[in-house]
């Protein structure tokens, strides 16, 4: 009965403020707060015990996210699709920009400044990817979608950020990229074969690829097929990443009390291996608690995905929630010794204020989507 | 769009995406098999790695035990050491860090390929030694740039020092760094700069004064900085030792004796060594700092052979004083009775070889007793023949001659007496020639000083005496230290006392051979027997032209010897001397232990029992005055020829 209500009072045009605070998730808000806690604790040990350098700045920027979440929460998805193609030029214009004046970090151009703050292209551009995916897809019919045409400029638009991106270089965040489009394309219905053929032209590039890589990408590949072959070498972040997991047990050495941590034998503990950090202090108990809530973060995407009445929205949704469980996923796979190194940070809980203020920009999108679920697009053009 | 495209849509959207879902939660899935793999599966072997990363040992080196003298003087002590130390895993690149130190304190091309091989072989957290015996404007310089020499630290370590240098160096031995091939798993040996006995007491007591390694377990980070210490394991200081040597004894003997010289002071009543003193010698101390290959070749190759330790390796005829040995074995295989009388014509006959004795006019008739005073070389051939070779060594053995007397010096030798036996495995015969020849001393016989001195303890009190170096461990006294812990020789009581009281008569009678060794009479007397051993034979026609030994080059002149026991009254102390090449035993050899013994009873003052005089057979000579001129004539090695 109230549902019904609340629908009622969306469809008409000009749904109050106060109206769209009541649709927003809010147990999803404290899902994305305690998930920060779970960042701030994890900080305040890799700072030393001590809330300075990483956990005050982490809570910062967390509330800042926050503001800047719910703002986005409330503009209307209507105008963000509209929006979508300018969003994704100005993303790959800043890679062009980073590629021409970037900041040099561990090799690759990644980073630019934008006044206070260092910002990596690379993140911006997986969120203004999914919403132009989604708004080219939002307009094309079933029928159309077939077509091979069709398919060609959300393929462009696809590879050139990509490319840009693995021209950094960085490996990990292209293929990341290349993922999250190809789940838009998958969700937006392209045929199984075509998918089939792609992968099957990929298997064949690979090798080549490879020749083609820069020696540290082919070092990381290599080292994580065989990590003991250099144990002070490359792979000595991989072992040790590994030792301080494994030590960890069930319980966990408790806080501040990690040793491969505390004694610097974990490397870049406050960014990339967060989550060893906290898999060494609070053990697999730790580490299955952290692991279950930002799994819910993903999962409530796919429901926000799922309950959407328009295309655009879904693909929004759904690229998110996959752009989300990428970071995730490759994180942990990453210091579990799972997948090769690389260089990708666990947002909301590691420190760097790009991909945590990228994330909450992803998460604000996503609300924007789940509060106008039920909204009209007009007609749908033809 | 259509409705039904719509719809069409929608359901295709959410098949995919549930599809998708799966997926997802399948990686998620993967990711907590892996944490559970890591952390639950794996778990133990990831602490263990863990605490391995974090825990470094690190051992601590006790202080090695002090060898004291039977005063508690100390002779062999430890000094501090300043030292420069190099922690390979402080420092990036160690040749770098050597570059630097180089500069401050010069470092040979030889030293770096020491410190880089020490670095190679340890593990990368045990400190290895740089440099030592830094002065202090080297140590300040170091102090100074420390900031530029990743790695190095400065410690104060400790160093042997042997205060009575050489006059000790044969008996306490010297420290030097564990040889490689050192079977020894200690963990200790591992320690940098450490130092082991490599001869002497120093290495025959080794375990005793090494002590234990103590263990300091401490946090290390990954750039292997101390964060803190987590467990203190002190070691156990090596035991202090008391060796039976009087230092300022052997020091006074020392002083006394000429290159070539061998003297052996033992405590007769338990073996005790006293003092032992082979010229010359060398200085222990420059074994700690690290000897130079320059001084090694010295040593090694010196004809003196300084770093042998002639008491217990020099091995030499006995000569005449032997002679007791032989007599005892007559007396016991009853071939002669004390009081029998063999004449004396100055030469001995046996088939077609002729056999002198040292006076070419004879001694006339002479029992026991006086054949020994005499030195009548004549007597003991005869004995001799008459009882055979095996029964000589035999007794030669249970006076511990030519048998491992178990001294705690390592190499020392035990020395050789010949048997028939012996000769037969070489594939030759023993004839009756030989056994006369052996019957004074001469022959295959090779016997250390020591020895000679353990002989001379036993006859004093008919106990098997061992020499032993060890008087305390740790202030507890060990075994061997009172006389009842010896046992007795089993030989007639009588027979003992009869050769004994003929080397009382060597020495305090009239025509004695070595009336020149008498003591003072508030010392009581000393009783002993000379000898001299010939090293080159002298022919007949160089005897006929009227043969002086001392025109001989001085390598070629026979060595002298010299034993005793005294007092006489209360036998406490027995002596041998060897003075290699010194012509003659009651020249060169007797008036040297008349003053060693001299010197013992100053500094050892014996309590004197009033013990009765010997039983004087030749009441025609009293002991006072000293005969005036010289020296009783000296028996002179035998000469046996060849006649025609």
């Amino acid at each position: 009965m109230m549902v019904f209500e609340r629908r009622l009072l969306l469809r008409d045009r000009g749904t109050g403020v106060l109206e769209k605070l009541w649709l927003i998730p809010w147990s999803f808000v404290l899902l994305l707060c305690a998930v920060a806690a779970v960042g701030y604790v994890a900080l305040y040990s890799a700072g030393g015990g001590a809330p300075e350098p990483y956990a005050s700045r982490h809570a910062l920027r967390f509330g800042f996210g926050l503001v800047m979440m719910l703002s986005i929460a409330m503009i209307d998805i209507r105008l963000i699709a509209r929006l979508s193609w300018l969003g994704y030029l100005a993303g790959v214009g800043l890679l062009v920009l980073v590629a021409l004046h970037g900041q040099v970090g561990k090799g690759a151009q990644r980073w630019i400044e934008l006044g206070p703050i260092q910002l990596q292209p690379s993140e911006l551009m997986k969120i203004m990817l999914v919403l132009a995916l989604a708004h080219w897809f939002h307009r094309a019919s079933w029928e159309r979608a077939g077509n091979p045409l069709f398919l060609l400029p959300p393929i462009l638009a696809t590879l050139i950020p990509v490319g840009l991106i693995l021209k950094q270089p960085n490996l990990g965040t292209g293929l990341i990229t290349l993922m999250i489009g190809g789940a838009v394309f998958w969700a937006a219905g392209v045929r199984w074969w075509k998918f089939a053929i792609l992968i099957g032209a990929a298997a064949v590039i690979a090798p080549i690829a490879y020749e083609h890589l820069h020696d540290y990408q082919r070092a990381r590949i290599n080292t994580f097929l065989d990590p003991e072959s250099d144990p002070l070498g490359a792979g000595y972040n991989i072992i040790q990443s590994k030792i301080a997991l494994g030590s960890g047990g069930i319980w966990g050495k408790g806080f501040l009390q990690g040793t491969q941590g505390h004694l610097n034998f974990l490397p870049e503990k406050q960014t990339d291996f967060i989550f060893t950090m906290l898999a060494e202090e609070f053990g697999l108990v730790g580490a299955m608690t952290t692991l279950v809530l930002l799994s819910l973060v993903v999962f409530f995407a796919l429901a926000v995905a799922l309950r959407c009445r328009h295309q655009y929205g879904r693909l929004v949704a759904l690229g998110l929630g996959v752009n989300y469980f990428m970071y995730v996923f490759v994180n942990i796979a990453m210091v579990t010794g799972s997948i090769p190194v690389g260089g990708v940070p666990l947002p909301l809980i590691s420190h760097g204020g790009s991909a945590m203020l990228t994330s909450m920009l992803g998460f604000g999108l996503l609300m924007s989507v789940h509060v106008h679920r039920d909204a009209e697009f007009g007609a749908a053009r033809e | 769009m259509s409705k039904r495209d719509e719809e069409r849509r929608r359901g295709v959207f959410t098949r995919r995406a549930l599809l998708l879902g799966a997926g997802q939660l399948g990686l998620f899935g993967f990711l907590g098999y892996r944490l559970q793999k890591l952390q639950l599966e794996e778990g133990e072997r990831y602490a263990t790695l863990a605490e391995e990363n974090r825990v470094s040992t690190r051992l601590i080196a006790p202080p090695r035990g002090r060898i004291l003298d039977r005063d508690g003087r100390v002779v062999a002590a430890n000094d501090l050491n300043w030292r420069v130390l190099l922690t390979a895993e402080q420092t990036e690149d160690v040749g770098a860090t050597l570059e630097t130190f180089s500069h401050l304190v010069p470092l040979s091309e030889a030293e770096r390929a020491r410190i880089e091989r020490d670095i190679r072989r340890r593990r990368r957290f045990v400190p290895v030694v740089v440099r030592e015996f830094l002065s202090w404007e080297e140590m300040a310089r170091i102090e100074v740039n420390a900031p530029d020499l990743p790695g190095i630290s400065v410690d104060v370590g400790t160093t042997r020092h042997y205060p009575y240098a050489e006059h000790l160096a044969h008996v306490v031995g010297y420290v030097a760094p564990p040889a490689d091939t050192e079977e020894d798993d200690d963990p200790l040996l591992l320690l940098p700069g450490i130092r082991v006995g490599r001869s002497g007491i120093e290495r025959h007591h080794d375990r005793l004064l090494r002590g234990r390694a103590g263990t300091v377990q401490m946090e290390v980070n990954a750039v292997g900085r101390v964060i803190r210490e987590l467990d203190r394991r002190e070691g156990v200081r090596g035991q202090d030792l008391q060796v039976s040597i009087d230092a300022e004894l052997q020091k006074a003997v020392r002083n006394r004796i000429e290159e070539g010289t061998s003297v052996v002071v033992l405590d007769a009543r338990n073996g005790e060594v006293l003092a032992m003193a082979s010229q010359p010698s060398f200085d222990p101390n420059l074994f700690s700092s690290g000897i130079s290959s320059a001084q090694w070749r010295v040593w090694t190759r010196s004809r003196a052979t300084p770093l042998i330790n002639k008491t217990t390796n020099g091995l030499y005829a006995p000569g005449s004083t032997f002679k007791m040995v032989v007599g005892l074995a007559a007396l016991e295989a009853k071939v002669v009775t004390p009081t029998e009388r063999i004449f004396c014509p100055g030469h001995y006959d046996l088939g077609d070889s002729r056999f002198h004795c040292w006076q070419r006019r004879g001694h006339g008739n002479m029992d026991l007793r006086a054949a020994l005073k005499n030195s009548c070389d004549v007597y003991f051939y005869e004995v001799a023949r008459r009882m055979g070779i095996d029964r000589i060594a035999a007794m030669a053995k249970r006076l511990g001659l030519g048998v491992d007397l178990e001294l705690e010096l390592p190499g020392t030798r035990a020395g050789f007496v010949p048997t028939r036996e012996w000769r037969t495995r070489q594939g030759k015969a023993w004839n009756l020639g030989d056994t006369v020849v052996h019957g004074i001393g001469q022959g295959f016989y090779q016997l250390t000083p020591l020895s000679l001195a353990t002989m001379a303890a036993r006859l004093a009190t008919g106990r098997a005496v061992q020499p032993h170096l060890t008087h305390a461990v740790s202030g507890r006294a060990v075994r061997g230290v009172r006389a009842e812990d010896w046992p007795g020789l089993g030989l007639p009581e009588r027979d003992l006392r009869l050769i004994r009281e003929a080397m009382w008569s060597v020495v305090n009678e009239e025509g004695g051979t070595a009336r020149v060794a008498r003591l003072p009479a508030a010392m009581g007397s000393m009783a002993g027997k000379t000898g001299t051993t010939q090293v080159r034979r002298v022919s007949r026609e160089q005897r006929e032209r009227g043969f002086r030994v001392e025109s001989l080059p001085r390598e070629w002149r026979p060595h002298a010897l010299f034993v005793a026991f005294a007092p006489y009254e209360n036998p406490q102390y027995a002596i041998s001397v060897v003075v290699e090449h010194g012509t003659s035993g009651s020249g060169a050899a007797a008036p040297l232990a008349r003053d060693v013994m001299v010197e013992v009873m100053n500094r050892l003052r014996p309590v004197v029992a009033a013990a009765p005089a010997p039983p004087q057979q030749q009441a025609a000579a009293p002991p006072d005055p000293p005969p005036p001129g010289p020296p009783p004539p000296d028996p002179p090695p035998p000469e046996r020829e060849r006649r025609r």
